[in-house]
């Protein structure tokens, strides 16, 4: 059953990818970055139980951390160094 | 009892995975960024919280037990702090801006 598991959140990777190269606005980049971290987490995790070794949980909270330290930098950068730049910001803004 | 959480760890895994699957889809199919991002929070906190709930069931050793619900604990702290983050950076950068049509 960790065959669906799996099988399901490989999917999920790939709409989610869909996503970050398809979004129109870069918020909606991040927002699917921080979601495929968070599916990677997971992937970890669940993979790590699929082959027997849950050894593999330490890599996923290794992960997460970075994955939430990643949004947040990228979030911190473009919130508050580029503020005033509104022509920068709403580049590809449709 | 084995039987039991053994049933239990499977049904927590099959709703785990059909959460994710449905976040995923509407963060494709949603029409603006708003709707997305509750699109996405759907799969980072149910599918989180299933998932992790029914591997719990299936740990050997307390360790593992003890891994998961780290790993638990933090996702369930950060992905709402996180699309907080981007909310709030979205908004101060182009407002609130709805679309009016529900048609992509």
């Amino acid at each position: 059953m960790f065959y669906v598991a799996s099988f399901s959140i490989l999917i999920s990777f790939v709409i989610v990818l869909v996503r970050l190269f398809l979004g129109p606005s870069l918020y909606d980049r991040v927002l699917a970055l921080n979601a495929f971290g968070t599916l990677a987490v997971l992937m970890i995790s669940v993979v790590g139980f699929l082959f027997g070794r849950p050894d593999f949980l330490d890599i996923a909270l290794l992960y997460a951390l970075l994955n939430f330290i990643g949004t947040i930098a990228i979030l911190k950068f473009f919130r508050y160094k580029e503020i005033g730049d509104k022509k920068v910001l709403n580049r590809d803004k449709t | 009892m084995e039987y039991l959480s053994e049933i239990f760890s499977w049904i927590f895994i099959v709703l785990g995975s059909l959460l994710i699957l449905v976040g995923s889809v509407g963060l494709i199919r949603l029409p603006d960024f708003w709707s997305r991002l509750h699109a996405a929070s759907i799969s980072d906190t149910g599918g989180v919280f299933f998932l992790i709930l029914g591997m719990m069931l299936q740990a050997s050793s307390i360790w593992i037990f003890l891994k998961l619900l780290a790993v638990g604990i933090f996702l369930f702290i950060s992905s709402p702090t996180a699309s907080h983050a981007i909310a709030n950076a979205a908004y101060v950068t182009f407002g609130y801006t709805p679309k009016k049509e529900t048609k992509k």
